[in-house]
């Protein structure tokens, strides 16, 4: 129970601060095509008995990287990336069902199976969360200014390439470790919701950040009991708490803004 | 003669099989206010680009002075209503900068006190003015404005305008400027550069306003004046893309 309250907390604290760019900068989809990627990731990990976290990131990067590069080329991107995103999961969970003799849990891998953390992953997780928080606050000024206007970035000699680079990257672990969490359909949720939960309380962008973070913990903490006391799958019931907080405070927002 | 702040060498640029510039050579002084003007599709803001070093041309070569300071001004700037942020924190990026400096350069774009209001509260006047004031807190040798009065009425660009000479003789920045207000701009300006794909003529506002070239290219104001005028010129336009009277104004 820990464990998993940790687990929850640790995957609140890497997605949260990345989701606000990610909102920011309209990559909701993007988010999604590389979660939906990573069940090939999770097909090949098990194939090549590689850790799942391993296999889960390369193919995220992979993905991401396709992504970019094929953007611009003909296609807009909401059509690529959803071409992308659901072939990607129809090879993953083709590729899944030709892993015989190695019994898996599908629904664990799509819905996250938080109960199941082991400590190794809990290092995993708390690992890539920090790894995600410290990329994220060492390029803080430049990904914000690379958000607001590319061609101001430029001028400040910042190269919003390497900026999205950096976004992608971080993109990629927190996918990763979120899996055993949330599992990989239900990640964006994790992304984007405390994000937009943030926003009306927010004056700067750091304050989003963090208002964000503490909404995503406590709904991981709350999610957890949630489920304990009802018995339901956890990973959806956290991203259930987090959508009621987003309805709380769209409403609260109505109301200021009508008053 | 002093060197010039940046230097463009023949350059060419292409999108695909679209030649956006076409050997285009250029150089701006210390203190000397270029106004850019052209026809949509003329390569104007892509000149601007290649100035920052924001593209890389097909040819041709791209020189800036060692340690120039360039001061950028966008054209529009989008900010996504998710992204809350103060004018105080907005002209901190992406370098802090001092409440000393912050409070100076929004004095300097006449905007004097606006810090802590939200970005997506300001009207177009006051927000293409943080976006100056942002670009003079790097204390620019070279000023680069990319269409800056888009949004605004005549009266308010003629006085962004009027800001930006007293800029340029308070600080002696150069300044780069591209622009549809084309009246407005032209009196303000030392030098002015017709551009439709290459550089169709260049010189003084005078000169400029004179040419047949761009005359060709703006008219006067009507449609009539333009079909009566005689094309004699050294070079055809057929090649580019002629937009005429909805662009003069």
């Amino acid at each position: 129970m820990t464990r998993a309250a940790l687990a929850g907390v640790g995957t609140a604290l890497a997605a949260a601060p990345l989701g606000c760019f990610v909102v920011w900068r309209r990559m909701a989809y993007f988010g999604d095509a590389t979660a939906h990627a990573a069940i090939l990731g999770v097909a090949l990990s098990l194939a090549l008995s590689l850790p799942v976290f391993v296999g889960a990131m390369m193919i995220a990067l992979v993905m991401a990287a396709a992504v970019t590069l094929l953007t611009g080329r003909g296609y807009a991107m909401d059509t690529l990336l959803g071409v992308m995103a659901h072939s990607a999961l129809a090879f993953g969970l083709v590729a899944v069902s030709f892993l015989s003799g190695v019994r898996i849990d599908l629904m664990a891998y799509l819905f996250g199976d938080i109960l199941s953390v082991s400590r190794i992953d809990l290092a995993v997780i708390w690992g890539g969360a920090l790894v995600v928080v410290a990329l994220v606050a060492w390029r803080w000024s430049a990904l914000l200014t690379a958000t607001l206007n590319p061609d101001l970035a430029r001028a400040s000699g910042i190269a919003p390439q390497r900026e999205q680079l950096v976004l992608t990257l971080a993109l990629a672990v927190v996918v990763a470790v979120a899996i055993k969490v949330v599992g990989v359909l239900l990640i964006t949720a994790m992304l984007i919701i405390p994000a937009a939960t943030a926003r009306p309380f927010a004056r700067t962008p750091e304050a989003m950040a963090i208002i964000a973070t503490i909404l995503a913990m406590i709904a991981a903490w709350a999610g957890l009991q949630a489920s304990y006391q009802f018995d339901t799958p956890t990973g959806p019931t956290i991203v259930c708490v987090v959508a009621a907080l987003f309805a709380v405070s769209s409403l609260f927002d109505g109301v200021r803004r009508a008053g | 003669m002093t060197t010039p702040l940046v230097r463009l060498d023949g350059l060419s640029v292409r999108y695909g099989a679209n030649t956006v510039l076409d050997h285009v050579d250029f150089e701006i002084e210390p203190g000397e206010i270029v106004t850019v003007v052209g026809p949509n599709g003329s390569g104007k803001s892509t000149l601007l680009r290649a100035v920052i070093g924001g593209i890389t041309p097909s040819a041709g070569r791209v020189t800036r002075g060692a340690g120039l300071r360039i001061g950028y001004v966008p054209q529009k700037l989008v900010l996504d209503s998710t992204l809350p942020i103060t004018v105080g924190r907005f002209l901190s990026l992406p370098r802090r900068a001092s409440d000393a400096r912050t409070r100076d350069a929004l004095d300097r774009a006449g905007v004097p006190g606006l810090q802590a209001r939200q970005m997506a509260a300001l009207s177009g006047g006051q927000f293409q003015r943080v976006l100056l004031a942002r670009a003079l807190l790097v204390q620019p040798d070279l000023l680069i404005l990319d269409e800056a009065t888009a949004g605004l009425d005549q009266p308010g660009a003629a006085a962004f305008y009027r800001r930006i000479e007293e800029v340029r003789s308070e600080t002696g920045c150069a300044v780069l400027m591209v622009s549809h207000d084309l009246h407005v701009v032209m009196s303000a300006s030392d030098r002015v550069i017709c551009l439709n794909g290459h550089i169709c003529c260049e010189g003084t506002p005078q000169v400029v306003a004179e040419a047949p070239v761009y005359r060709a290219l703006f008219g006067e104001g009507t449609q009539g004046t333009l079909a009566l005028y005689q094309h004699h010129h050294d070079h055809d336009h057929e090649s580019h893309n002629h937009k005429t009277p909805e662009d003069a104004h």
